[in-house]
């Protein structure tokens, strides 16, 4: 029966040292431990989640430079559909100044040889007229001797004259 | 097959203290065999730690015996005194009896009686101081270690490495899902419960010194680690624990005029030590009374017949080694599983967690 009953002693001995291991342990031990094991726990928690959102911020970052490039893409297409534009349109610009200029230098060129032609023709009719008079003048001398012959004579310069004058015209 | 013989050698030869203890001290001379001293003698706790005996010497530690007798006032002495004469000082070890093994002393009408306080530091007074010892030095220098490193880089290896994932498993099995939230505060105890437990069930499963006293297997102990828990329980339990106590949920009729449920309830508080307390105990008690029964196997059927004896021995050999490994699988379940009702006690301390997840 004594196996059923605790003995005094040895309960007395067994409190006092498994106080002190608990008192020990409480205050050196174990705390240590758990502290430190729910600090790496943490800090892998922590780990975990960051790894994660970092995946996600990446993911999100790819996501907007394929974005990026596509709307830089399309605007360099857009660009240079422009620049084609512009460039014809410079072209055709061009194209009609020059037009316009030369027509307008044809017009003054027109306008100049009309000018010199005009200028010319006063030339030769004062000329002409010069000539005339200078025939009259030797008509006048010459011919003075016959009436005759000085009308006939003066008819044939006047003829001559009006044929040289209508060729000119 | 090679190591199977090696193993069988080697239990062999880990059991040879306990074997020539039991041949020299217990044959009797007329070659009968006392099976139930023998086993006694181990599982029981004495005043010295009987090591072994060479030829016809005892070699033995000797420990201090310290009474307190109303006849003599306090006594200290070694308890060698009684190798040389049976009684000193009127104290004797009582050969029979109720207090058998116990020291006793007679007084004035000449009956015998045990001294009013026996704090004699026994075998099992001094092999609980060991183990202590040793379990105090293992934690701490499993604590030094996460003093000296940043647990956050580095992982411990080796034996400190065993410490954590043993200790992790236990918060994280055990405590945690037992307790609930306010777990923290009971995180020290009950590690401290289960690897003492832990601890000196493997010292006892060592044959020779300092292991082999069955020190998980007395009561005293048990019950005083049962006491433990109990304070535990009881001295941090919350209102609502003691509502529960008192006043349960149950139909009025059931509380009043007959506290008929109050009655069970506080009954239930002291059978829950008691349970820790027989559980424990009666466990390591049966594991040491069983792997001694084998060994002691062979020297009664060695009595009976040489060629049986023969033929047991090896039976036996192989049953104590099956047995011992057995012991080391009870050795973890038992602290496991004290440590695992002493955090349902607890736990039960505390039901405002378990109320609030029965509301959701």
């Amino acid at each position: 029966m004594s196996l059923l009953l605790p003995d005094a002693g040895l309960l007395f001995w067994m409190m006092l040292s498994f106080g002190i291991v608990f008192l020990v342990l409480y205050k050196y031990g174990f705390p240590v431990i758990t502290s430190m094991l729910e600090e790496r726990k943490k800090f892998i928690d922590d780990s975990l989640r960051n790894a994660a959102e970092a995946n996600e911020r990446l993911a999100r970052i790819e996501e907007e430079s394929e974005t990026i490039l596509k709307s830089a893409r399309d605007e360099q297409i857009r660009l240079l559909r422009e620049a084609a534009q512009t460039r014809e349109q410079l072209l055709a610009d061009a194209h009609r100044k020059a037009a316009t200029e030369r027509e307008k230098m044809i017009e003054e060129a027109k306008v100049a040889i009309r000018r010199e032609k005009d200028e010319a023709i006063r030339d030769v009719q004062a000329q002409v007229a010069e000539l005339s008079l200078s025939i009259a003048e030797k008509v006048i001398r010459k011919e003075l001797s016959t009436d005759k012959s000085r009308q006939a004579y003066t008819m044939e310069l006047v003829d001559e004259a009006l044929a040289v004058k209508e060729d000119e015209q | 097959m090679k190591n199977l013989l090696r193993l069988l050698l080697l239990s062999v030869l880990l059991f040879a203290p306990v074997q020539w203890c039991a041949a020299a001290s217990h044959d009797g001379g007329n070659g009968e065999v006392d099976v139930k001293s023998v086993i006694f003698g181990h599982v029981k706790d004495s005043y010295e730690w009987h090591l072994t005996t060479v030829g016809d010497r005892h070699v033995a530690i000797s420990l201090p015996v310290i009474i307190y007798s109303r006849r003599t006032g306090l006594e200290i002495f070694s308890s060698a005194v009684f190798h040389e004469q049976q009684e000193y000082k009127g104290f004797r070890i009582a050969a029979e009896g109720v207090n058998e093994g116990k020291i006793v002393e007679h007084d004035e009408f000449g009956n015998e009686s045990r001294p009013i306080l026996d704090l004699s530091i026994t075998k099992n007074a001094f092999a609980l101081m060991l183990n202590s010892l040793l379990l105090v030095v293992i934690v701490l220098l499993t604590a030094r270690w996460y003093r000296r490193h940043d647990a956050r880089k580095e992982v411990p290896g080796g034996f400190v490495g065993i410490m954590e994932m043993m200790i992790e498993m236990i918060i994280d099995d055990v405590i945690k899902p037992n307790i609930g939230a306010t777990y923290r505060r009971y995180t020290p105890y009950l590690l401290t419960v289960f690897f003492f437990i832990f601890l000196s069930n493997l010292m006892g499963l060592i044959p020779f010194f300092p292991g082999g006293a069955n020190v998980t297997g007395n009561i005293a102990v048990t019950l005083a680690l049962a006491i433990c828990t109990f304070i535990a329980v009881n001295f941090f339990g919350n209102k609502e624990y003691y509502k529960e106590l008192f006043w349960p949920d149950v139909p009025t009729w059931l509380k009043i005029p007959v506290p008929l449920m109050p009655l069970i309830e506080v009954f239930g508080v002291f059978v829950k030590p008691f349970a820790l307390t027989i559980r424990l105990f009666a466990n390591i008690f049966v594991g040491h009374t069983a792997l001694l029964a084998f060994v002691c196997i062979i020297f009664i059927t060695m009595s009976v017949d040489r060629y049986i004896g023969t033929g047991m021995t090896v039976v036996s050999v192989v049953f104590t080694i099956f047995m011992n490994f057995l012991e080391l699988l009870v050795a973890f379940i038992q602290a496991f599983v004290f440590t695992m009702l002493s955090s349902v006690f607890i736990g039960l301390s505390q039901p405002e967690h378990h109320k609030n997840t029965t509301d959701k």
